[in-house]
């Protein structure tokens, strides 16, 4: 078996509007080893969500995967027939999504939910479903499962739908689980209890985790190894703590310096500018407007990704030359 | 001697809660929103409140500004009664007391008229406080504009034109259109992306170092409130739980929840591993708080806790004020 779990390689999504193509995902390459937790970080607009979709092609109309492969466990999923995709989706793959309250459907209780996932990827009886589903909700620390299943999402808190929602992408051991911002519309308290609980069980099911996520924090305590996109594409991949002390991409780097943090005061330097729009997207370099190291050549072609290190790439012409600082090692 | 800008005495709000129905609605229960809060902030700082949703962070703003009518308690703003004022005052007082103190929204995407352009929204308030004559609209709106980082060709378009981030900044515009000294931002870059948030915040930062402003900072977001706030006040279900300089709340907090609320905040750094205290459940409804210590039915410490009673905040030196019965110092 190789160890290698997820290989996406030069992945191109287009959104047709009216108003033009969005070329919100074009060409992300990425690997994902077997057991890994990948952070995928980025801001709103760079592609971290339409490449999940795109991984579980589910990417909403007008949307359309144009280019690129992607292999699952060594299968093209590109060349899978709708049906055996289905199969995968909350089987093998499994995904979360940001919100739990539209991510529930408000009109069937929890258990019926959680069945439903169950009875479409394994034939279980009907009290052995029940005890499945039982079991899930204790898996993921929902108190008093037994009868709290009988209810509808509403009538649970954010955290609890959180909870059941993980419950749901559990539900068929899944080998590769998508966690699209998780946390974010969770209070800092219960965000704690819901990245534990996702840590917790990744090692105990051994699954490969792809954080979603844009919150450096969160990429920095989870993941072993992390993304950065912008634009939709991929400007750098590194170990996670070689990202955050030796950034090579000056995004990574104004990414770093841009946020807050809670232990230190800091001077934050800004990233002057705006996301940029991606039906007309920048040429060349998608960041050269942003970046203070830009020269002529960022503004003609696209640089590709190069490798600067063991597991380190980065896609900058200037890498040799810029010296970038990441974050200081904190005090403790 | 640094002078009180805003003091906040025992401020209360419950909002009743009724029984459905259309002719005989009952009152079946009281949200605590804000229980019994006191606070001062002084001339040129920024005075942070942070805690969850549902704390009653948003509640307290509106009730600073008499935006909604506090069940008890008083505000003043320069020693001046604000409820007084607002009651009794003549329209041209309460306009005059209206200019010195503006509020900037978290969401800039519903607090902007979309059928305006900038230049009617930051000249809006010309025409409600009359205070600019009609000849200096343009500069004054061209100078605002350019205060807050934004271009005079920006004043013709629209705010769908913009993105989050300069809407933020036409907001800030708006808000100080007026020339207030007291600004209280609720939430101002929760809405915001990671890399356009430090420039909103180095914005206010340098805005209240050149204007003199005094700030109150809303946020649920610690990291931010460390980076903007001289001091800090943490909420808790309606109550104030602890209240410090912000380098003292954050290096050495006292209280169990300020413990648990920094630890649960992930630092931006691989280096930095921490002993996680993670707290169980989550924050009880607000209809009906918990009787005593409202942090007792989450509080590590509880088994340890005999009293029965709700700790009163106080001051365990240098302006440091705790609400707990079993005051660690660590």
């Amino acid at each position: 078996m190789s160890s290698t779990i997820l290989n996406i390689d030069g992945i191109q999504t287009h959104f047709f509007t009216e108003a033009g193509v969005v070329q919100a995902v074009d060409g992300i390459s990425f690997t994902l080893k077997r057991g890994e937790s990948l952070g995928l970080v980025g801001e709103s607009g760079s592609g971290k969500t339409v490449t999940a979709l795109s991984v579980l092609r589910i990417v909403p109309i007008p949307g359309k995967i144009v280019a690129g492969k992607i292999e699952f466990n060594g299968e093209d999923l590109l060349k899978k027939k709708e049906n055996d995709m289905r199969k995968l989706r909350g089987g093998d793959i499994a995904i979360i999504f940001q919100d739990p309250s539209s991510s529930l459907n408000p009109v069937y209780t929890v258990e019926t939910q959680l069945s439903d996932v169950i009875r479409a990827h394994q034939d279980l009886r009907e009290q052995d479903l029940k005890e499945k589903a039982i079991e899930l909700l204790k898996l993921v620390g929902l108190p008093d499962p037994e009868a709290r299943m009988q209810e509808y999402p509403h009538q649970f808190s954010g955290g609890m739908k959180q909870r059941v929602a993980i419950a749901r992408a559990l539900a068929c051991e899944p080998k590769l689980l998508f966690a699209d911002e998780p946390t974010t519309n969770l209070d800092v308290t219960i965000q704690a209890q819901v990245l534990r609980l996702l840590n917790d069980l990744k090692g105990r099911l051994g699954m490969s985790l792809v954080m979603i996520t844009h919150d450096m924090g969160i990429v920095a305590e989870l993941t072993a190894r992390t993304v950065v996109l912008y634009a939709g594409r991929v400007c750098e991949i590194a170990r996670t703590p070689d990202l955050f002390v030796a950034p090579k991409h000056p995004y990574t780097a104004a990414l770093l310096a841009a946020v807050p943090r809670l232990d230190m005061r800091k001077t934050l330097r800004v990233i002057p500018g705006n996301i940029p729009n991606l039906i007309e997207p920048p040429t060349g370099c998608r960041f050269h407007p942003r970046c203070e190291y830009a020269t002529d050549a960022c503004k003609e072609e696209q640089p590709v990704l190069e490798q600067v290190g063991p597991e380190h790439f980065v896609a900058c012409y200037r890498w040799r030359e810029i010296e970038l600082k990441g974050e200081r090692v904190s005090r403790e | 001697m640094s002078e009180t800008l805003i003091k906040v005495q025992n401020l209360r709000k419950w909002f009743p809660v009724y029984s459905r129905g259309v002719l005989l609605k009952k009152e079946v229960g009281v949200v605590h929103a804000v229980d019994n809060i006191s606070f001062e902030i002084v001339k040129g700082e920024t005075f942070g409140l942070v805690g969850e949703s549902g704390c009653g962070k948003t509640t307290a703003a509106r009730l600073i500004l008499n935006l909604i009518d506090p069940t008890a308690g008083k505000v003043f703003f320069q020693g001046q009664n604000v409820y007084d004022k607002f009651k009794s005052g003549s329209s041209e007082e309460k306009l005059r007391f209206r200019r010195k103190m503006q509020l900037i929204f978290q969401n800039p995407y519903g607090s902007l008229d979309p059928r305006m352009t900038v230049f009617d929204i930051i000249s809006e308030p010309f025409i409600i406080h009359k205070h600019v004559p009609r000849k200096d609209w343009k500069d004054r709106v061209y100078k605002l504009l350019s205060l807050v980082g934004l271009e005079e060709y920006h004043a013709e378009r629209y705010p769908h034109e913009f993105s989050g981030g300069q809407r933020q900044r036409i907001c800030i515009a708006r808000a100080l259109a007026v020339e207030p000294e007291f600004l209280i931002a609720d939430e101002p870059v929760s809405s915001l992306d990671v890399s356009i948030r430090a420039q909103i915040l180095n914005l206010l930062g340098d805005l209240q170092k050149t204007m003199g402003l005094t700030y109150l900072y809303i946020s649920h977001d610690l990291s931010s409130v460390r980076q903007i706030s001289h001091r800090v006040a943490v909420m808790y279900l309606g109550e104030i739980v602890e209240l410090a300089n912000t380098d003292e709340l954050f290096d050495k907090p006292i209280h169990p929840y300020t413990h648990a609320l920094i630890q649960a905040v992930p630092i931006p750094d691989p280096a930095t591993k921490r002993m996680k205290l993670i707290l169980p459940g989550e924050v009880p409804s607000p209809i009906n708080p918990p009787k005593g210590c409202r942090f007792r039915p989450r509080c590590p410490y509880a088994k340890e806790c005999k009293r029965e009673d709700a700790p009163k905040l106080m001051d365990v030196g240098g302006g440091h004020l705790v609400a707990c019965h079993i005051i660690r110092y660590s």
